[in-house]
């Protein structure tokens, strides 16, 4: 067993928090490394000659992915929709139950880092949304889905969290769920949602290490903080464990979703992860996991446990667990409050607007050449390729009108130049009501942990994409001119620097 | 015995803590997410200075206390900040206009002591940059706001109305309001908003006399630490 001593440091808005690793975690950082690097791995895929139905399935066959402006089945794209809004959802009500404790946070570092945290999953959110909106749904209509109980978000966040241990409890075990979960999710057969799920999980892994930072602190101090420690633990289990999903038996989307790639490991196995992981853990802080038939079992290699009760999940699902009518309602609450404000910012950019289009809105670090923007990064050559989609229309050559919220909240596709000499590569996109918010709510989003030098924000109405149905047109004939590639010409034996 | 120097740090400390304290309290409730976002990163850059700030007075104090016992441990009327920062939130347009009239100072303030060598040369050095942005944001907001909708207008005039009085204590025994209102002064004009009458202007909050306001925010802020003397978290 792997036990992890030594003490990694995190920067954080230039503070040094060293924060201990619970042991056994370097692995699921080590995934979300090989997810991110899957699709530059191995030779370049073919350019499949099927289109529609058949290119879809070749694609998913081949283990690559399938990209915003793809034909995909309709099941498929509504599976998608639910699952990444659920998670989006799940984000930002998720924020609530931390920053209840933000005010009373016990020690100045504490306050920062759970600021930080709770900063990160509005982050998330928006990751997230940005990714449904690729699939052509407008981030008004999920939220409005969310507020009127039509989408659901994961059960845990309607539970209490009653004492400061609370805090450190949801994240090492719910944000570990969150991890587990997330790490195999990365990849997903779709695209945006892969990339955007990289991106969460590096940050996840940064929650879930201070939490157990957090307990550890604790468990190590008075017999009252050890007792507040235990008794939080107690309560967090089953809701990190009910994180999974029922069993799947007893899961209505996981076969599916399975069979399409989009989930990469069944809510049992995943569980089972989860619970080996744990053990250690609990055995570090010196807390009982809150099951008395937990014991390893040799003869699977893993450890047994009583699974958590789906009826309480469905009941907490359905509505009735401890908290959820509060949390919607704050949510509903704080949607209504700030409408004035969006619809305020709305009407000033609509009455100072310069003109139809105002061109990308370079960053102060950024040249000139801003009209490369798109060039470089929508290349092949520029990194991750970008999920430039908000929508179908919005990107297809000569489409609609700018994506957006209906308040007139446009979607702004960002880039990011990560250090000098090397490219602005997409990132993500933004909701603005002009070019000066769209550059800060870039900055605020993408270049928190120190990423970037220079932010481009192009109106995402304004990208020009090539569509799949040319794809053959346009990069088949390519695929066909091996002269253009010095392996083509073999040199003469004894020839050199050549 | 404390020096002008400990004073006046503390002062700056207390400053940047009780506006963190106030910015957090956004968390989770902003007008839009990626301005959820903003709020924290102008929270987590307020913490950050304060941090620095009530670290060094602890040690220009010399009495062993560090950044959390300056910050849990003193009482009401121990904190030196001025009383504009511990002011509710109120709507999104007081928040704002706080943070125009605050961000701005901090501003000018940093980069006068930001040219020296000293410690608190440095911590302004680091912190201008921040405060910077702090006040740009706000002054896009006003803007916004002052000349987006009939409703916002009204609301950020009232807001600017509500935290007028409050700016005067930022300039006691300095000469900045004059270069404070050549910034401020152009940002209510783009937004179409009247600068409210110079009158009654409430002071104390540099001799530990505060608004009910502060009571209330440490009560919470300070509770835990204080339930538990003498632990580690």
């Amino acid at each position: 067993m792997r036990r992890a001593a030594a003490r990694t440091t995190l920067e954080r808005e230039e503070v040094i928090v060293e924060v201990l690793p619970p042991p056994g975690t370097e692995r699921l950082l080590e995934e979300i490394d090989a997810a991110d690097q899957g699709p530059f791995a191995g030779e370049r895929p073919p350019i499949t000659d099927a289109d529609g139905p058949a290119g879809f399935e070749a694609l998913i066959e081949a283990d690559s992915k399938i990209e915003p402006l793809d034909w995909m089945p309709d099941p498929y794209r509504q599976s998608l929709i639910r699952q990444i809004a659920q998670h989006a959802h799940s984000e930002i009500m998720g924020m609530q139950p931390e920053a209840n404790w933000i005010a009373r946070a016990p020690s100045l570092e504490r306050k920062t880092i759970l600021i930080a945290k709770v900063q990160d999953e509005a982050g998330h959110g928006l990751y997230l949304y940005a990714t449904a909106e690729t699939l052509g749904v407008s981030r008004d209509a999920l939220l409005d889905a969310l507020h009127a109980g039509r989408q659901k978000y994961l059960s845990f966040i309607n539970y209490p969290t009653l004492t400061w241990a609370d805090v450190g409890a949801l994240a090492w075990l719910t944000d570990g769920a969150a991890v587990v979960n997330q790490v195999s999710l990365c990849r997903t057969s779709y695209g945006p949602y892969a990339r955007a799920l990289v991106r969460v999980c590096r940050e996840e892994s940064f929650h879930h290490r201070q939490g157990f930072d957090l307990l550890h602190t604790m468990s190590h101090g008075t017999p009252e903080q050890r007792r507040m420690v235990q008794a939080a633990v107690d309560r967090w289990w089953y809701p990190a464990l009910a994180m999974f999903g029922p069993a799947d038996s007893r899961s209505v989307h996981s076969a599916r979703s399975l069979a399409w790639r989009i989930k990469r490991a069944g809510n049992d196995e995943l569980r089972q992860r989860f619970v080996d992981m744990c053990v250690p853990q609990a055995e570090a802080l010196g807390v009982t996991l809150p099951d008395p038939a937990l014991r390893w079992n040799p003869g699977r290699g893993a450890h047994d446990f009583t699974p958590p009760d789906y009826d309480e999940l469905m009941r907490v699902v359905a509505g009735h667990g401890p908290c959820n009518r509060q949390r919607l309602a704050f949510r509903r609450r704080v949607h209504e409050e700030g409408a004035w404000v969006r619809e305020a910012a709305a009407a000033y950019a609509a009455k100072h607007a310069a003109g139809p289009d105002t061109g990308p809105a370079v960053g102060s670090a950024a040249g000139p050449d801003a009209g490369s923007a798109v060039d470089h990064a929508v290349g092949p050559v520029a990194g991750p390729a970008p999920a430039v989609a908000p929508g179908e229309d919005a990107v297809r050559p000569g489409g609609g009108g700018p994506a957006g919220d209906e308040a007139g909240w446009a979607l702004w596709e960002v880039f990011v130049r990560a250090r000098r000499g090397v490219s602005h590569v997409h990132a993500g996109s933004v909701h603005a009501v002009d070019a000066g918010m769209a550059l800060r709510n870039a900055r605020d989003l993408f270049t928190r942990r120190g990423e970037g030098v220079s932010v481009w924000a192009v109106p995402s109405a304004g990208i020009a994409a090539s569509s799949p149905d040319e794809k053959d047109a346009l990069f088949a004939p390519a695929d066909a001119k091996p002269y253009r590639h010095p392996s083509f010409f073999e040199p003469p034996e004894g020839v050199d620097n050549l | 015995m404390t020096s002008p120097l400990f004073e006046e740090v503390l002062a700056l400390g207390d400053d940047a803590l009780v506006a963190a304290q106030r910015m957090a309290e956004w968390c989770a409730r902003a007008p839009e997410l990626e301005e959820d976002v903003a709020l924290a990163n102008i929270a987590l850059d307020l913490l950050g200075q304060a941090r620095a700030l009530l670290s060094y007075a602890g040690e220009l104090e010399g009495l062993g206390r560090d950044e959390d016992e300056l910050a849990y441990l003193r009482d009401e009327h121990e904190f030196r900040n001025v009383q504009l920062v511990e002011l509710d939130n109120g709507d999104f347009a007081v928040t704002m206009a706080k943070l125009l009239c605050f961000g701005t100072h901090q501003h000018l303030l940093q980069t006068d002591l930001a040219a020296g060598g000293s410690r608190l040369a440095q911590i302004a050095a680091k912190a201008v940059k921040e405060t910077a942005y702090h006040a740009g944001h706000a002054a896009r907001w006003t803007v916004l706001l002052g000349d987006g909708t009939a409703e916002s207008h009204r609301r950020m005039q009232e807001a600017i109305d509500h935290v007028w009085p409050y700016t005067h204590e930022l300039f006691e025994g300095s000469d900045r309001r004059g270069r404070w209102l050549a910034r401020v002064e152009p940002v209510l004009e783009e937004a179409g908003l009247n600068r409210p009458e110079d009158g009654w202007a409430p002071t104390g909050g540099r001799h530990g006399v505060h608004t009910e306001a502060l009571g209330r925010m440490l009560a919470e802020m300070q509770s835990l630490r204080r339930a538990h003397p003498g632990a580690t978290w």
